[in-house]
């Protein structure tokens, strides 16, 4: 029935145990293999599909669809489809707290509240950044292995290509960050996830049914069209150069999280 | 040391916590007693720094929670059962809590055997059982080894077994000279485990008093008496300035003489008595009447109903 005295508490900082106390909870839950699992078979699987479409009907493709292919950019579409599934992840590294509870739990044992955004957006941005480049190297390596049976492909060494593949894992970890932050400041899960699809898919649909003046004013700056030109290869008619298309991104997800840190320590948990 | 001080919180136009004014101190079991909906989980959210106070402060030790670092070496809490991932092994549940609180690895294996839950560590807690989970949350509470432990209706929805076992746990913690502070709706249940009381009442405080004080005063106790001679006893007994009332069954319930009186009245009157007992009004009755004004909620089973929301 005794229970010995617990040791007494450490004088290290207390960032390192709150990070690890997020890697564990990252870890140890099912939905976190889910999603990334879906996230890399994405990225991977619809970048193939389409160049094999591509490869096998090149020869048949009208001018204006050859002009637009590019054999890193194509290798990489699976980013599309894989980002919802990072989408989704970052929301519920917060929102799975708050609907099961566990939040309080979690504040109970360190209540300095920042910190532990802090800590968990450190643990799932390291997470996906590993997840996303792996998953956009295997893609390009895997869709230029395609396109070479037609000789469509490109190489890593080819201007822009390393930048593009690397930039894609960079993009999906910095969207679920920006999705981090929105789950923080909305606390409920579909909610959030609305949120995050509304502002990546639907908004930039929104934006081109303006007036085409306003739409190629205002596209380039809307999130998810500045975040992706950093993986894309060549150049396209209204859209940011790569990095500074990429740093506009940043900025947003800096926003959301920034936004999520204040109202954090305001709140009733 | 838990320290309350004019302690308000309002939701909207609800006031759910209206000016407490308390201490809870070390080596007693302090109940936190009040009808369903009276404030209790808000206080304790409050003392926990979840909630932050409309008006008034709470510390624990000195200090509000929230500036306390790595607090779980000083307050272990059990709030809500359920409130836990449930897709997470209990083993994994009390490692992060013990990981954000520098606490080593090892003693998630000591909680565990000490709440009896090592065989379904691996499990995933959301396939627990109330009681389980109860458990599990007090585990969490244990982690830090501290000196203060708040339970939130620890027994509520528990089997007798495990309602014996908490209240063997709560009196062992402060026997060891812990600060425990327990909040319940059943009086009844305060009564077995609780050495103080504080009462409160839609967000007020009614009482803080100890158990025996809180029966005393509220209490309407007679002496309940069986005689064949009742006729020649009832006018000794009034002679001595008893109310003498009859019971359902016949017998005689006198007020205004202890049974020692009574005894001794009978014996010099040589009246023969089958019965002389001295009757308390249950706590349950004590609390009922302190509460009549403060309950939110009328029905048909107060007292008896379900945790709080």
């Amino acid at each position: 029935m005794a229970l010995a005295p617990a040791p007494a508490r450490p004088d290290r900082p207390l960032l390192a145990d709150v990070l690890r106390s997020e890697w564990t909870k990252l870890r140890s839950v099912r939905s976190t293999y889910w999603t990334l699992l879906a996230a890399a078979a994405a990225t991977i699987g619809l970048g193939a599909i389409l160049c094999s479409v591509y490869a096998s009907h090149y020869s048949h493709l009208s001018l204006q669809d050859r002009a637009r292919f590019n054999a890193a950019s194509f290798s990489l579409s699976g980013i599309m489809l894989a980002q919802l599934a990072i989408g989704v992840l970052g929301v519920l590294v917060m929102t799975s707290e708050y609907s099961t509870g566990m939040i309080r739990a979690t504040f109970a044992a360190t209540p300095q509240r920042r910190l532990v955004l802090g800590a968990k957006a450190a643990v799932f941005a390291g997470v996906t950044v590993v997840i996303g480049v792996a998953s956009c190297f295997a893609a390009f390596f895997a869709g230029q292995a395609i396109l070479s049976g037609h000789h469509l492909q490109t190489t890593i060494g080819a201007p822009g290509v390393l930048r593009a593949v690397v930039g894609g894992g960079l993009y999906l970890a910095v969207l679920g960050l920006l999705s981090l932050g929105l789950g923080t400041l909305i606390r409920h899960t579909a909610g959030a996830i609305a949120a995050v699809f509304g502002l990546i898919l639907v908004l930039p649909g929104i934006v081109g049914a303006l007036p085409s003046s306003w739409a190629n004013a205002i596209g380039p700056y809307l999130p998810s069209t500045a975040g992706q030109a950093v993986f894309h290869v060549g150049f396209r008619f209204h859209e940011l150069a790569p990095w500074p298309g990429f740093g506009v991104f940043c900025a947003y997800a800096a926003a959301a999280l920034l936004g999520a840190a204040l109202v954090l320590s305001r709140r009733d948990a | 040391m838990i320290e309350a001080r004019g302690l308000t919180k309002r939701y909207g136009s609800t006031l759910a916590v209206d000016g407490l004014t308390f201490d809870v101190v070390p080596g007693r079991v302090t109940g936190f007693l009040g009808p369903n909906g009276a404030g209790k989980s808000t206080t304790l959210r409050l003392v926990m720094g979840l909630d932050s106070p409309t008006a008034g402060t709470v510390t624990v030790n000195g200090r509000p929670y929230a500036e306390h670092r790595r607090p779980f070496h000083e307050v272990g809490a059990l709030l809500e059962a359920k409130a836990v991932h449930g897709g997470r092994s209990a083993y994994n549940h009390l490692l992060c809590l013990a990981q954000a609180s520098g606490i080593p690895e090892a003693r998630v294996g000591e909680v565990l055997e000490r709440v009896g839950l090592t065989d379904v560590a691996r499990r995933r807690a959301g396939s627990f059982s109330l009681g389980m989970s109860q458990r599990l949350g007090i585990a969490a509470a244990l982690l830090g080894d501290p000196g203060i432990l708040l339970f939130d209706e620890p027994v509520n929805g528990l089997d007798p077994e495990g309602i014996m076992w908490i209240r063997n746990l709560m009196r062992s913690l402060a026997g060891e000279g812990r600060t425990v502070f327990v909040s319940s709706h059943l009086m009844s249940e305060m009564a077995l485990t609780a050495d103080h009381l504080i009462v409160i009442g839609r967000g007020r405080l009614i009482a803080d008093t100890s158990v025996a004080d809180f029966l005393k005063a509220s209490s309407q106790g007679y002496v309940r008496v069986r005689s064949p001679q009742a006729p020649r006893l009832v006018p000794a007994l009034e002679a001595e300035g008893a109310t003498v009332g009859s019971e359902p069954d016949g017998a005689l319930a006198v007020r205004g003489l202890d049974a020692a009186a009574v005894g001794e009245l009978a014996a010099a009157a040589g009246v023969v008595l089958h019965e002389l007992a001295p009757q308390h009004a249950s706590l349950e009755e004590a609390f009922m009447e302190l509460t009549r004004e403060d309950v939110d909620y009328r029905g048909g089973a107060l007292a008896t109903a379900g945790g709080e929301g």
